[in-house]
């Protein structure tokens, strides 16, 4: 008992019933963020589109020079091989090895940790499903290396495979986006059969593109543009700021990669969602501080109430994300080479998403403000 | 107080409920080996000698199944122990504790092979075509028909010349009563010779790629289930797509050539008319062809391949066999496949052989000859044998591949993943690090950060893990490397909802509310604002769950369960927690 006591004193802090007057009236919170803190974040907005539009544009240059996204193998077809030698190697005696099977124009690079020896060869063919082929691979490399080695993980996709996960992933990415938008401008602005009526037109639209044969990515980015439509002219404004807002963060972080030129894999594309998600969540805590600052202050400008919903949630926003940040680094960090890119395209994801949920999503409702003036 | 029961009772119930199901993932499951299984095992094939070893550690109650198979690999040793080994911890019973629901492991985590192929269903019906040609030829022979050419275009058509009108009209008659299935696409005359192209209609093709699908299957499965592999997950997927994955597996390239092989075996006689060298040179005999013969030398590794000109038409092929054998030459010790032929093969093969003794006959496997005796004399009774130089894995996989039957069409590989077990254990290890290091982290910060209301924030977090792996085990979800990248990142963004509160109620504190209004106040404002924020999370975990494949599915299960785990814990598991101190005591601040 006496145990429990001192816990719950701790945690409550003085009690009236333990008779002592606690020594300060108020016990400062620990605080990286002041309440009363006042950035004018909508009135710079423009500088941060500025700066948004920059890093996207970078993106956009970035996509056409390397010509389109590095697709890995989940999405090109082709041929992953994990090795693991028991001493060092030397990637051109691997090389060499490989040429005396066939796989003479594959790409190697050294993987995960210095002292783990571990490699990856990467081909374009589907070579590892000829009979026989991993013990005349794990020979030739053997002798060539003079190391013993073992084959730890061999991925083989097909072409057409590929070609379905693509579809795949660009359906997903659309329909996250569809459903979340549905579910913001039904849920923020009340106007559920509205945004009903948005989801048929855009899955007629997706029908009729279809009937015509066009690629995927068109498609979608077709859809995505219909959609923008839509909102703008429906004025389902917060519908509209999300989705801005969540096209920024997707649109930035697969540039980082482009640049970087790493490769899009299925895991990338799960981070990709999770991003959506994430950023969101930042989005939709400010939009409901904006709703009821709404109401509470309904004498005041717009943007005097957007400063003030995100100064009131930056303190949270920072908050969470520090978290979030803190266990993608320790994933970034301890987690092994497989998952590596995935928390790299997170922790970018978070970083952009906190970004945009405070200089982009909202500054975003002031535009019908503005149109309306002209 | 009253209100507040109902909530208790079912916290309360929510936690009891996880550890028990967490239960019989953390206790290790118990092995026997009863008489029942050993009877089982012996029915399974496995020689009498390793029954008779076995015996030894039977009725023994083994603490974990790692500890049974120590033992086993103590007892069992040679060539094929691998192979015994696996049967045998497929019957031993296992006992596991109540609820028997154990986290699965995917193939990324417990190493295992993961395979997608096609039935190149087109061959099934290309095969279909070649026999009714050669069904038909025989018969025009017989009802004295004339024609100058019969053969297989296009893959899946049949073109028949017929000269003369007289000879056209009955070919006609011969159609209409002997071959009515067939869809006749096009007729030509040239010179007074009519060209008729005929197919098989769309149904009765659509049905032959259809069997063949399910043939393959079927077959696979047998093939597997006969290799000995614990827990394979062999399906269908899509028109002519199968799924196959295969935990745990050590020899992935074996499983790979047996599963891949058609093992279609054929008797053949060779063409002894024509030279072999001069077919080669371009001048094919009509109804001939050339196969090789391939051999490897064992000590050089060299491999000859040896042409012959065999017979195009197929005399018997394994479809009539009953049982295929791996046996051991008593001569030069060379391990070799006996075939044992039903009444009607065994038939088929006495004839075949009494008909044309002192030639040569060829037995081809999958377009490959394995052997080419020459007929001594008429083989009754029904057994053959198939030699050529094997090691007794190969010859036991053809056994095997011959036993399951052929496939009904060659398959090929679309995509294959194999995850080996040292990998697997190591994402294992180094997902456990990562999590426990940012898990260490999260909880420092947030003690740091909101001192007492800060270990309440924790206990729900670590809640928040039990409930996710609780759920894991309850739902038979499967764990993966992104799966437990997903709790990793549910421990950083689980500790939002509270933050959300913490800092309202903060905010609440400040107005100059009393402790119990403010947290009152803090709930009430932050829950919708949380509902809202996790259903978009929510909604993209499940978009994820539907497009996803394997590992990434897991990913999602982890994400969703982490959404829901902490909804109930910030909601409704902290709220009371602060309402317990709250309502006893009166409280002037809060350690917040």
């Amino acid at each position: 008992m006496q145990t429990v006591r001192l816990f719950t004193d701790q945690l409550i802090g003085a009690t009236a019933s333990s008779g002592f007057k606690p020594i300060r009236k108020e016990v400062a919170h620990m605080q990286l963020i002041k309440p009363e803190i006042n950035i004018n974040f909508i009135g710079n907005r423009k500088m941060f589109f500025m700066a948004s539009l920059v890093m996207i544009l970078i993106t956009l240059i970035s996509l056409i020079v390397h010509n389109g996204p590095k697709l890995g193998i989940d999405f090109k077809g082709g041929t992953l091989i994990q090795i693991k030698f028991a001493a060092p190697a030397h990637i051109e005696n691997i090389k060499t090895g490989l040429s005396t099977v066939g796989l003479g124009n594959s790409s190697v690079q050294s993987f995960g940790d210095q002292q783990g020896y571990e490699y990856l060869i990467r081909t374009d063919g589907t070579v590892a499903t000829t009979e026989g082929f991993s013990i005349q691979m794990q020979n030739a490399l053997e002798s060539a290396t003079t190391s013993s080695l073992e084959i730890r993980r061999v991925e083989m996709v097909g072409p057409q495979v590929g070609q379905d996960l693509r579809e795949k992933a660009l359906f997903a990415m659309f329909f996250a986006l569809l459903f979340i938008t549905i579910y913001i401008s039904g849920r923020f602005e009340l106007k559920w059969i509205l945004s009903g009526v948005v989801a048929g037109v855009l899955m007629g639209a997706i029908y009729v593109f279809n009937l015509f044969d066009v690629s995927i990515p068109f498609l979608i980015a077709a859809a995505l543009l219909v959609t923008l439509v839509l909102f703008w002219f429906l004025e389902l404004k917060y519908a509209m700021g999300a989705i801005v807002a969540l096209m920024h963060d997707v649109t930035i972080t697969v540039g980082i990669f482009s640049i970087l030129n790493k490769d899009f894999t299925l895991p990338i594309i799960a981070a990709l969602l999770t991003i959506i998600g994430y950023s969101l969540n930042d989005t939709i805590i400010v939009f409901d501080r904006i709703r009821e600052n709404l109401r509470k202050h309904h004498k005041q400008s717009l943007e005097f109430i957007l400063n003030r919903s995100v100064n009131e949630t930056l303190s949270r926003t920072i908050l969470t994300s520090i978290t979030t940040l803190i266990v993608l680094v320790t994933l970034f960090v301890f987690g092994g080479g497989i998952i590596h890119d995935f928390a790299f395209a997170m922790i970018i994801g978070v970083i952009i998403g906190t970004y945009s949920s405070i200089y982009v999503a909202s500054p975003i409702l002031l535009a019908w403000q503005i149109r309306g003036k002209k | 107080m009253k209100n507040l029961s109902w909530k208790v009772v079912m916290v309360i119930a929510v936690i009891v409920a996880a550890f028990i199901y967490l239960i019989p993932t953390v206790v290790p499951e118990r092995v026997k080996l009863s008489d029942q299984a050993l009877s089982n095992i012996r029915k399974d094939g496995l020689p009498n000698t390793i029954i008779n070893q076995l015996s030894s550690l039977k009725d023994i109650q083994y603490s974990s199944a790692k500890d049974f198979e120590r033992n086993l690999s103590s007892l069992l040793q040679g060539d094929q122990a691998e192979q015994y080994k696996s049967t045998i911890l497929q019957h031993a019973e296992k006992q596991t504790v109540w609820p028997h629901k154990k986290i699965n492991l995917g193939l990324d985590l417990q190493g295992g092979m993961h395979l997608v192929l096609e039935v190149e269903t087109i061959k099934a019906v290309e095969s279909n075509i070649e026999r009714i040609g050669q069904e038909m030829r025989s018969l025009l022979k017989k009802e004295r028909i004339r024609q100058t050419g019969l053969d297989r275009i296009e893959g899946t058509k049949l073109a028949v010349r017929i000269p003369d009108e007289n000879n056209l009209k009955k070919f006609d008659d011969f159609l209409d009563t002997k071959f009515k299935g067939l869809r006749i696409l096009s007729r030509s005359s040239q010179e007074g010779v009519t060209t008729v192209v005929m197919d098989l209609p769309d149904t009765e093709t659509d049905q032959i790629k259809e069997l063949a699908t399910r043939q393959a299957l079927e077959t696979i499965r047998n093939r597997i289930d006969q290799f000995g592999v614990t827990e394979p997950d062999i399906r269908r997927q899509g028109e002519n797509r199968i799924l196959i994955q295969l935990p745990g597996i050590q020899d992935t390239q074996r499983a790979k050539d047996l599963i891949g092989k058609t093992a279609l075996l054929e008797f053949k006689l060779l063409d002894e008319t024509y030279d072999v060298n001069a077919a080669l040179k371009g001048s094919l005999p009509r109804g001939s062809e050339i196969l090789y013969q391939v051999t490897e030398d064992p000590e050089t590794n060299r491999i000859t391949r040896t042409p012959y000109l065999i017979k195009k038409r197929t005399m018997l092929t394994g479809a009539h066999l009953t049982d295929a054998r791996v046996q051991i030459d008593s001569q030069y010790g060379d391990p070799y496949v006996s075939l044992s032929f039903d009444t009607k093969g065994g038939r088929i093969f006495a004839k075949i052989t009494g008909d044309n003794v002192k030639k040569r006959l060829a037995i081809v496997l999958d377009d490959r000859i394995y052997s080419a005796p020459v007929i001594q004399e008429k083989i009754t009774g029904g057994q053959a044998r198939i030699t050529g130089s094997f090691t007794t894995e190969e010859a036991n996989d053809l056994a095997i591949a011959l036993r399951a039957g052929a496939l009904p069409a060659p398959v090929i590989y679309l995509e294959e993943r194999t995850v080996g077990p040292s990998l697997g254990a190591d994402s294992i290890r180094k997902g456990l690090i990562s999590m426990i290091i940012g898990g260490i982290l999260v909880v420092l910060f947030m003690m740091v950060y909101y001192k007492g209301a800060g270990i309440i924030a924790n206990t729900a977090l670590i809640l928040n893990i039990i409930l996710i792996a609780a759920g894991l085990a309850g739902f038979q979800a499967t764990l993966t490397l992104p799966g437990i990248a997903g709790i990793i990142l549910t421990i950083g963004m689980a500790v939002d909802a509270n933050v959300l509160i913490f800092e309202r109620i903060r905010e609440e504190m400040t107005l100059g509310k009393t402790p119990r209004a403010a947290v009152e106040a803090g709930y009430d404002r932050a829950t919708l604002t949380i509902l809202d924020a996790n259903v978009t999370t929510l909604i993209a975990a499940l978009v994820l769950f539907q497009f996803g494949t394997g590992p990434i599915k897991g990913f999602a299960v982890t994400l969703s369960l982490g959404v829901i785990a902490s909804l109930f814990t910030s909601l409704i598991l902290t709220r009371l927690i602060f309402n317990y101190f709250l309502m006893n005591r009166k409280v002037k601040r809060l350690s917040i």
